[in-house]
């Protein structure tokens, strides 16, 4: 397929679509789907038949809404009616409605919630709107146009040069700039190169990538594309967890019909370029989110990382140069080659540019999934997108990054949310998930349930983590059965540092992270559980005496 | 193979481009402690005992895996180093039964040597008190889990120099075991060849000599590198 | 490279060998296609057992301590058949913080089942699961491969017991 037959394809599919006068979308993703949705699709595909009204309004599925606890949800084209916890009973009713031009208020949602006006949509731009199993649909809505320009143009370094003035960096976690990265693969002379796509998304709370790849596979398979052009790659994977079974099957679709297009496959679009990619599975371990522990599990491995140097970028796969970029990240590439790399870096603050997406959960009133501007309070996104903590409850603190985060508490809640202003808090920006946590949970027993899940996903390999996480997590369980003494304090704080310092990979060196945020920020409610301990309240009086 | 120069405790060292920092060191009578390490195989970098502080870095170094470099300023026995080490020491030895008095490497083994060198007289931790098995199924040599701080040496050795691969690590984190074949009990195993070489780069008395007693397993540490070397002259020759 | 010469026999004449063999086949007989291998005998069989182990690890050409090991280190791979029914509880934090903590607790109380085991009939099986992104559903249970969220943790309770005595 060359940019012509492109434009064609969507302008055929465009015209199509303007023939309806409505059309309906349902959202397809996991939410969605587990409360039934396909089911409603059906239905509502039957009453339009049934009704003969096929010619005039189509029901097609699409990605993730963002709204998750509020599914399945349904949005009504051109009028823009939202309804949300629809049934397949309400089918017939609906599209009487839609026939009489009114709205079915019972069902309404309202679209002027700061949930949908404070967004701004870059990576997520189709999700909600494409139907994220139509190759034809993604082209309608401009895709591949940004890898055909880049394949057209033949000038790798014009497409590095973008990415890198776009000042995007890697949104699953570190934040390292993904012009940089690519730039180092792209420079080095031996071959073949790799490319790949980390779908291994394990923070629990964390639903970012798997709501981009049911949403809208084929802008990750553009962006690996075009990540391939320029660094010199023709072999790709994608990583993605085996947890993940819808995401898999629409990767699996799309990568298929892309190569059906000849967007993937030798000679694309009738240049030189090949470029194939293979789906590999994750089967449940968190650590192969990290780069090196991920390159061993595709290679057949124990998922056990090495240390670094080398780079991937320098050894990777089967020691070859590799290039991996996060699903989000990568969704994000055909956008920026398509509006230019200032057009991306306008929005943001400091040397955080553009937009992120942030799983929210726990003790929010609307759960979900949102994209906003680099720079953004997190009270705004706390309080105004999501509607502030339910059932009359206080918030206590906001956890980011996972087992490798921090808790954020109440009063930094006017912070601007960048790499560098999370890092300050002692919490990190990490993939993307965002837990409310309110008055009525214990921090300590939080720390102690991230503990637990890191000890449990610790390789082994080094000591520090693997013993270390386990003593960590018995200091923590004495605190929370009110069996803990000043001295297991000192303790907690000395193992917390050598675990962070000697750990040989990023899980055992941000695994201490939330007891060292909560220590922090409610040392309080430690000096309590001491308290409650009779020996050692015995013990603390006899040393003030 | 050009020379650099670095300074390692204030001393300054000339070294080959390519050697490890670890390899540089040891030449210059700058002893690092290490646990996973064994000359002749893979460096893994997984104990961490051999960490190093590098000038314009927050970041410790396993001087094991990382490459000498000209003009880097390393420091090996700083207290904070020290002190890492030590409990990293004392998590191993609340890991598992480490029950010295009894054992038949008493007196010669690396973790009990390291243990009197960072001076632990006490472990801060809870023991864990694992419930491990002792495989004494094959003719002559004998496992003893409690004693096994999961190095991989024996892995390493097994798989590079005899080629058997007999051994490997069954499940992960604080579950993770020394392993031959299907997991089955070592006399079982038919990959094994009975070369020994295993138990003698075991850095504990987990891997032993069955019959002896307390103390009586003396590891010969020449073996392996000792092989590697004979190796490489046989090759150059050829 | 070590020519394979022999052609291990399938362990049984269980025609879902052939789906592993395929899966092999597709990666060419390569090293690195042994997780895709397990994942397949998963998928075939439910569990991946020893003679599954020994069969992929002759006709992969690989050493069986690095088979086991492999199988052993990822959390998917069960190694004993599953019951009748399964049941995954998402442990994720916005399950966690919303009750599926005191489902697992309930689970070991009432059961008798820790995540893996099986009840004695062989009716359910319990899996802990790790997130599986459904958090807007929280709190998540998966019975048979289908999420069922937001319900109370009595609701959650009741489900349970009647999955359990559920004759089907």
């Amino acid at each position: 397929m060359n940019l012509d037959t492109l434009t064609l394809v969507s302008e055929q599919y465009s015209d199509e679509l303007a023939n309806y006068h409505h059309l309906i979308h349902i959202c397809a993703g996991t939410g969605c789907t587990s409360a039934n949705s396909m089911e409603l699709l059906d239905r509502l595909n039957e009453v339009i038949k049934s009704k003969g009204l096929q010619d005039v309004i189509l029901a097609k599925m699409v990605g993730c809404m963002g709204l998750c606890a509020e599914g399945p949800v349904v949005n009504i084209l051109p009028d823009d009616i939202l309804y949300r916890q629809v049934t397949p009973e309400d089918a017939e009713e609906i599209i009487d409605h839609l026939v009489r031009n009114e709205v079915l208020e019972r069902l309404r949602l309202d679209t002027h919630l700061p949930f949908f006006t404070r967004q701004q949509k870059t990576a997520l731009v189709n999700s909600g709107i494409v139907n994220p199993e139509s190759i034809e649909d993604y082209i309608a809505h401009g895709g591949y146009k940004a890898l055909l320009k880049v394949l057209t143009q033949g000038d790798r370094l014009a497409a590095l040069e973008e990415i890198k003035r776009s000042g995007l960096r890697g949104r699953g976690g570190a934040g390292f700039s993904t012009g940089m990265k690519w730039q180092f693969v792209y420079e080095k002379s031996n071959s073949p190169k790799y490319v790949i796509c980390n779908a291994d998304e394990g923070d629990p709370g964390a639903f970012m990538d798997r709501s981009i790849i049911e949403s809208d596979p084929h802008s990750v398979i553009e962006g690996m594309a075009i990540a391939a052009y320029v660094v010199g790659a023709e072999k790709g994977f994608i990583y993605v967890r085996a947890e993940y079974p819808l995401a898999i099957k629409r990767l699996r679709k799309a990568i298929r019909e892309a190569t059906k297009h000849n967007l993937l496959g030798t000679g694309i679009s009738g240049t030189g370029f090949n470029f194939e990619i293979d789906l590999r599975l994750g089967a449940g371990a968190f650590v192969c989110g990290e780069e090196t522990a991920l390159m061993q599990s595709v290679m057949g491995n124990r998922g056990n990382p090495m240390p670094r140097p080398p780079f991937p970028a320098e050894k990777g796969l089967w020691s070859q140069p590799t290039l991996i970029n996060n699903v989000e990240t990568l969704a994000n590439v055909p956008r920026i080659i398509e509006k230019g790399g200032d057009w991306f870096a306008s929005t943001g603050v400091g040397k955080s540019k553009g937009t992120k997406v942030f799983a929210l959960s726990g003790k929010i009133t609307h759960t979900g999934l949102i994209e906003v501007p680099m720079g953004i309070t997190l009270r705004e996104i706390i309080e105004e997108i999501g509607g502030g903590v339910p059932g009359g409850r206080k918030l206590k603190a906001v956890q980011t990054g996972g087992p490798s985060g921090g808790c954020i508490p109440a009063e930094y809640l006017d912070t601007q949310v960048s790499y560098e202003a999370l890092n300050e808090l002692g919490a990190i920006m990490g993939s993307g998930g965002m837990i409310v946590i309110d008055d009525s949970s214990s921090m300590i027993e939080l720390a102690r349930y991230f503990m637990e899940f890191s000890m449990d996903e610790s390789c082994g390999k080094c000591i520090p983590c693997r013993a270390g996480t386990a003593q960590i997590h018995n200091l923590l369980s004495l605190f929370v059965e009110g069996k803990a003494t000043e001295n297991d304090l000192e303790k907690l704080e000395e193992l917390c540092e050598v675990v962070c310092n000697t750990s040989l990979c990023g899980l055992g060196q941000n695994a201490p992270n939330p007891v060292i945020s909560t220590l922090k920020y409610f040392r309080n409610e430690y000096i309590e559980a001491i308290r409650r301990n009779p020996d050692a309240v015995e013990r603390m009086e006899i040393n003030h005496e | 193979m050009s020379e650099i120069q670095l300074t390692i405790n204030g001393q300054a060292i000339k070294a080959a481009e390519g050697e490890t920092i670890l390899e540089t060191a040891r030449a210059n009578g700058i002893d690092i402690p290490t646990l996973c390490h064994q000359e002749g195989v893979t460096p893994t970098g997984a104990c961490r005992m051999c960490l190093v502080e590098l000038d314009g870095t927050n970041k410790l170094l396993p001087s094991c895996v990382t490459r000498a470099a000209d003009g880097m300023v390393i420091r090996t026995d700083t207290e904070k180093l020290k002190r890492y080490r030590r409990t990293i020491l004392e998590l191993l030895f609340a890991e598992r039964n480490h029950t010295c008095a009894v054992c038949v490497s008493n007196g010669h083994c690396e973790l009990q040597s390291q243990a009197q060198a960072h001076k632990i007289d006490h472990v801060n931790f809870d023991y864990r008190n694992p419930q491990l098995i002792v495989d004494l199924s094959h003719e002559r040599f004998g496992i003893d889990h409690n004693r096994c701080i999961l190095c991989g040496r024996c892995v390493r050795v097994c798989d590079e120099i005899e080629g058997a691969h007999t051994r490997d690590m069954r499940n992960r984190g604080i579950a993770t075991l020394i392993i031959t074949d299907f997991d089955q009990s070592w006399g079982e195993a038919s990959s094994c060849t009975n070369c020994g070489k295993c138990v003698e780069v075991c850095p504990t008395g987990a891997l032993f000599i069955k019959g002896l007693g307390a103390g009586e397993m003396v590891k010969n540490h020449e073996l392996v590198p000792g092989l590697v070397n004979t190796r490489e002259v046989v090759h150059a020759k050829n | 490279m070590i020519k394979q010469t022999l052609t291990p026999a399938f362990p049984s004449d269980d025609k879902r060998w052939r789906i592993v063999e395929t899966a092999m086949k597709r990666s060419n007989y390569q090293a690195d296609a042994l997780i895709e291998t397990l994942h397949a005998v998963q998928e075939a069989f439910g569990f991946v057992d020893e003679s599954a182990m020994q069969f992929v690890s002759a006709r992969l050409n690989l050493p069986a301590s690095k088979v086991y090991g492999v199988a052993t280190f990822y959390n998917l791979f069960q190694m004993k058949p599953a019951g009748e029914h399964t049941l995954s509880v998402c442990t994720g934090t916005a399950c966690h913080v919303k009750g599926n903590d005191q489902i697992v607790e309930f689970l070991r109380e009432e059961y008798g089942l820790n995540p893996g085991d099986t009840t004695p009939d062989g009716k359910l099986s319990f899996i802990g699961a790790r997130c599986v992104g459904a958090c807007g559903l929280a709190p998540v249970l998966i019975f048979d491969g289908k999420i069922v969220g937001k319900l109370s943790v009595d609701e959650m309770k009741q489900k349970i017991r009647e999955w359990v005595n559920d004759e089907s």
